[in-house]
């Protein structure tokens, strides 16, 4: 019971750090002046706070679990959370799902890596729910990403560029 | 930051609310991310804590903290933080920079604030160039990287910070990346926790005016070696570093500089010490 309660301690936190890091970039671009990609993000955020939420619901914890402040995962930073370098100031809304769908595979490829583990059967069970949950979000993000135009080519080039390199 | 004293802060506490204006993708996000995990891991409070900085685009993260703040004189951040560590030991009191306010117009400081060993933590976000003033090469560059603004590049070669803290005689020598916010927080509050000045150097990519820094992620690794308390070992593995190996790096045992403190005097005491 220990292991599995840290387990969805796990993937709240792993949620929760979703939601900040979107709310992070959304207000990068809000800054920037790219607020059709901020609102994407908040979108983003909006959902994987939902998540948190359910995880919550679902423990019925009251808040957040007794966890270490600054919760760390080993090594890199939690699947699910997309790096701070992913942003472009002239970046389109296709791109923020792409960077939601590379998170979403990271985290199925997460949840299926204990799923298939040696851990607890409990454990192993929720993690097959998670993965399944994770697979779904993909195929919504793909679907989502085909609704939303591709960028063109050159939709990084900029006619006035901060860059004054050769 | 009126929380009572026995709630645990978190990371989120440790952020203002103002919006950084870093470009988006800017390595100095997590960076700020990192500090605020580590201030949290070593549940210290707001109040107890000081950031001070210099001018550049690092220098604007006292601002987007709730402790307090001081951005400082172009290149003097280590001397306002030195004055108020002297003055009020009591707080944790961290430096922010860049490599061109700590290394080019703040070198001397960073010479002699590692020679008084002062307890202070120094974060260098190096990203190889002067960005807030739109790419001009910085102590760091390499001599070979061309721009509009020195053409073929400049020719002259490297400053190596990570030595120069070494023979100045730092207590402790970090090097962390900005891609790894966890491992970049860890470093810090080991920093925070080691006596006298430690020095971090943080590789923070600048993405709008060295694009190609975001292959950094590809280039860092994890120290080989565990880190040594010799200063010769240590001056060997630093001078045939390639300038990517993550980790601690040097941990010294060197007392750090506290001055005798006198007692307090009235002011009409002072003044009068001061009479013509």
């Amino acid at each position: 019971m220990k292991q599995y309660a840290e387990f969805m301690a796990r993937a709240y936190t792993m949620e929760l750090e979703a939601t900040e890091r979107y709310a992070q970039f959304a207000e990068s671009l809000e800054t920037h002046n790219n607020r059709e990609v901020a609102q994407m993000f908040r979108k983003l955020a909006d959902i994987e706070a939902l998540h948190a939420k359910r995880i919550l619901e679902q423990m019925q914890w009251p808040s957040m679990p007794a966890l270490p402040p600054a919760y760390a995962w080993e090594g890199d930073e939690a699947p699910e959370t997309a790096p701070f370098d992913s942003l472009h100031y002239l970046m389109q809304p296709w791109h923020a799902l792409e960077i939601a769908l590379r998170c979403e595979q990271r985290a199925q490829k997460y949840y299926a890596g204990i799923a298939a583990s040696k851990a607890p059967a409990q454990v192993r069970s929720a993690a097959r729910e998670m993965a399944a949950e994770e697979a779904e979000h993909v195929r919504l993000i793909r679907a989502w990403m085909a609704r939303v135009p591709r960028p063109a080519a050159g939709w990084d080039e900029d006619p006035d560029p901060p860059r004054t390199n050769e | 930051m009126n929380a009572p004293l026995t709630v645990a802060l978190q990371a989120k506490d440790f952020k203002s609310d103002y919006k950084p204006v870093w470009c988006p993708g800017c390595g100095d996000y997590s960076v700020l991310s990192a500090i605020t995990k580590a201030l949290a891991t070593l549940a210290l409070r707001p109040e107890n804590v000081a950031v001070v900085s210099g001018i550049g685009c690092s220098s604007r993260i006292p601002a987007y903290t709730t402790c307090y703040g001081f951005h400082g004189v172009h290149g003097r951040a280590l001397p306002v933080a030195t004055g108020l560590k002297v003055a009020r030991p009591d707080l944790t009191v961290l430096v922010a920079s860049g490599d061109g306010d700590g290394y080019s117009i703040g070198g001397n400081h960073f010479l002699h604030a590692c020679r008084r060993n002062v307890d202070l933590t120094y974060i260098v976000m190096d990203n190889h160039v002067y960005g807030m003033t739109k790419g001009q090469p910085s102590p760091t560059t390499e001599p070979d990287w061309g721009s509009k603004l020195a053409p073929g590049g400049t020719g002259v070669r490297e400053f190596h910070p990570l030595v120069i803290a070494l023979a100045s005689g730092a207590n402790f020598i970090a090097r962390a990346f900005s891609g790894d916010p966890n491992g970049c927080a860890a470093l810090i509050a080991e920093a925070v926790r080691h006596p006298g000045f430690s020095f971090i150097e943080v590789l923070s990519p600048c993405v709008t005016f060295r694009p190609e820094q975001r292959g950094w992620k590809d280039a860092v690794r994890p120290a080989p070696v565990e880190f040594t308390d010799d200063p010769g070992r240590a001056a060997r593995r630093l001078m045939t570093d390639d300038g990517f190996n993550i980790g601690v790096l040097y941990k010294g045992a060197r007392a750090p500089y506290s001055p005798a403190r006198g007692g307090t005097r009235p002011v009409q005491d002072l003044e009068t010490a001061f009479h013509l």
